[in-house]
């Protein structure tokens, strides 16, 4: 079984997904970063792709992925770094990134690749619903790689459903009309949004992101949903981190309790 | 037959990769834009503004000293007479009318030169709408006369501060203040770029420049077709214009022009074609300059309005089937011709629209070929690069 669906079937509440840049704050950061975070008991792990254009992402996302990308990251490299990470990470991991460095790398290529290091499941943030049913559905199917869609508070009811209908895994709700890291904290529109969602009863799992940043953001969404995913705020605490692992096991203490 | 299909695909090329978050946007856009546009009320006001706010037709002049210098038959497509001095504004008052139509209260807009910039500021004056413009930091320096023209129409100009500072990150803002701000605002693009519809649309609302040629071609030469047409590309929009209605008439050589930088080889350049391969860049498939790994390539052009890692996927699909010729100017080759047209004819060419008057001495033709170049805009805005460059 998918180890995304594994975790959903037995945790339903207060799932935490943790978002960092691949490559960042050092090159050889990312495998330290997905230890400490499982160390910390998040539930699942997504690491960013660094792309030169990030069009979903505010400054300090964008920043990340300049500075991975100053590094030396790249897809080759990542996959390089993963070889034989699942010899210590259990964790559900989903790759999210941007689709023009995954199609110079082949997209077949990317997905074998995937499967063999052992990933779950991709974010890509421009790739439509549409143009995954006609191109690349059939591929992420053939690797065991769940797609995970997005959804915001503009997307119709309507959609929302054939969403729901073509998805794997969970439903990543954007909290609000944003890019990453844009606004923080939930205002009492965004409530209604995450229960005018909640009430639709969609057979998969939902996460809320974008403006998830502390034990009360990730309450607050948790309320509504299985559970939220933090990116920025947990990017700005590592980028001057002298003891990565340290920071981030009390960090995801302080948005746990 | 070239044209947009179903899904926004120009043979391999076009689409709309965009986030989930511009969705309803893109597909308000896609489901209204052709029938608005072909309603009689738009058609009516649309017509009325090209005529009395633009200035158009625009003249179709035969240049005389330059056709004897070069030795063929060169008119010039007179785009850089229209009201704020380029063809830009084709497509800003066919978008905004669009937009008003789709009830928008509030319009971005992305901007290299400055130009498609204060094309937007200028239909946003005219019809009392919010603006914010994004732009380049680097631009904004290079084009500071458009920069207070924006102002002076009453916009807001918003630098980009991320990447090369110019009109890829511009477009990146600009896409980024969308979503976050998409109900009630319409995204104005200054080229055929982006996610499907705006090729199409952009290229539809330029489309005028080639519909003009045609009768003018009529009127002066007896015939409609010229044996070739030039443009210069950043994005190409105005290539777009002018190669629209020539695009499924094989006897008319496209010719487009990009900018070559220091030099195609020279790790300075923007000649997208000759250093580009197959990706995706704001919302579309085209071809981009990117590294292997498929990071998007830092451009190098004298000319804002070239300065672009992409080109239209109409472009990469004409390229990719050898309908256009595609030549790399440099800086300095452009430079000179801006000189060169002003000398012989006494028109000072933006540096964009040089570079297509440059390509004159890339191609082959023969002394009887009637040869149309687009003059897609004056050099007032470029004054500052002129006296920097000094060669003159
Ligand atoms: C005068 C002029 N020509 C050409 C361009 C390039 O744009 P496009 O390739 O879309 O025509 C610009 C862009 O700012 C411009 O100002």
């Amino acid at each position: 079984m998918n180890r995304i669906n594994y975790l959903f079937n037995t945790k339903k509440e207060r799932v935490l997904s943790i978002y960092f840049t691949a490559g960042f704050p050092k090159l050889e950061d990312t495998l330290p970063v997905m230890e400490a975070i499982q160390a910390g008991g998040a539930d699942i792990i997504e690491i960013g792709v660094p792309y030169s254009d990030p069009i979903a992402d505010g400054p300090t996302i964008q920043d990340s992925n300049l500075i991975a990308l100053e590094n030396g990251m790249s897809l080759k490299k990542l996959f390089e770094q993963l070889v034989g990470f699942r010899a210590k990470i259990h964790l559900p991991v989903v790759l999210m990134g941007y689709l023009n460095p995954i199609m110079q790398y082949g997209m077949e290529a990317f997905c074998k690749k995937c499967k063999e290091v052992g990933i779950d499941g991709l974010i890509l943030p421009d790739l439509p619903m549409q143009q995954y049913l006609d191109e690349f559905k059939e591929l992420f199917e053939e690797y065991g790689l769940f797609n995970i869609f997005l959804i915001s508070p503009q997307t119709s009811e309507k959609r929302i459903r054939e969403i729901d209908q073509n998805s794997n895994g969970f439903i990543y709700m954007v909290s609000s009309h944003s890019i990453t890291g844009a606004k923080t904290g939930i205002t009492e529109e965004q409530i209604a949004y995450f229960e005018r969602v909640e009430a639709m009863n969609l057979k998969n799992p939902r996460l809320i992101g974008f403006g998830i940043s502390d034990a009360e953001t990730f309450t607050t969404a948790s309320q509504y949903s299985n559970g939220a995913i933090i990116g920025s705020a947990f990017i700005k605490k590592i980028k001057d981190s002298q003891n990565l692992s340290q920071d981030i096991q009390d960090y995801l203490k302080g948005v746990k309790a | 037959m070239i044209r947009v299909d179903e899904k926004g695909f120009y043979g391999k090329f076009g689409g709309a990769y965009i986030p989930e978050m511009l969705h309803p946007n893109i597909e308000e856009l896609r489901e209204n834009w052709e029938s608005i546009v072909a309603s009689p009320e738009f058609q009516n006001e649309f017509q009325l503004l090209l005529r009395d706010f633009v200035g158009r037709p625009t003249p179709l002049y035969f240049a005389s000293r330059l056709s004897e210098k070069h030795g063929a038959k060169i008119y010039l497509k007179r785009e850089d007479l229209c009201h704020t001095g380029a063809h830009k504004v084709n497509n800003t008052v066919g978008q905004i009318i669009l937009a008003k139509k789709l009830g928008k209260k509030r319009i971005i807009a992305e901007t290299g030169a400055g130009q498609h910039g204060v094309a937007t500021a200028t239909v946003c004056a005219l019809m009392g709408m919010d603006c914010t413009v994004y732009m380049g930091e680097l631009d904004i320096q290079r084009q500071r006369p458009n920069v207070e023209r924006m102002k002076i129409l009453g916009a807001k100009v918003v630098p980009a501060t991320s990447g090369s500072k110019t009109l890829k990150d511009a477009t990146n803002e600009a896409m980024r203040a969308w979503i976050n701000d998409p109900v009630g605002t319409h995204y104005i693009i200054g080229s055929v770029v982006g996610p499907h519809p705006y090729p199409e649309m952009v290229a539809r609302f330029q489309s005028v420049i080639s519909e003009e040629i045609k009768w003018q071609m009529m009127e002066k030469e007896g015939r409609e077709n010229p044996d070739l047409v030039i443009a210069c590309v950043g994005g190409g929009s105005n290539a777009a214009g002018a190669f629209y209605h020539f695009y499924n008439t094989p006897e008319v050589r496209l010719v487009a022009a990009e900018a070559g930088g220091l030099g195609v080889n020279s790790g300075k350049s923007a000649a997208t074609t000759a250093l580009g391969t197959p990706g995706i860049l704001h919302g579309s498939k085209t071809i981009l300059m990117q590294t292997e790994d498929g990071q998007v390539v830092e451009p190098h052009s004298i000319s804002a309005g070239l300065d672009y890692p992409g080109i239209g996927p109409v472009h990469a699909h004409l390229f990719d089937i050898g309908r256009a010729e595609f030549v790399a100017v440099e800086d300095e080759d452009a430079m000179k011709a801006g000189i060169e047209l002003s000398r012989l004819e006494g028109i000072i060419p933006a540096i964009e629209t040089a570079h297509a008057i440059h390509a004159l001495n890339m191609i082959e033709y023969s002394k009887n070929d009637v040869i149309v170049i687009n003059l897609s805009g004056r050099g007032d805005k470029d004054l500052d690069t002129y006296i920097k460059w000094g060669g003159y």
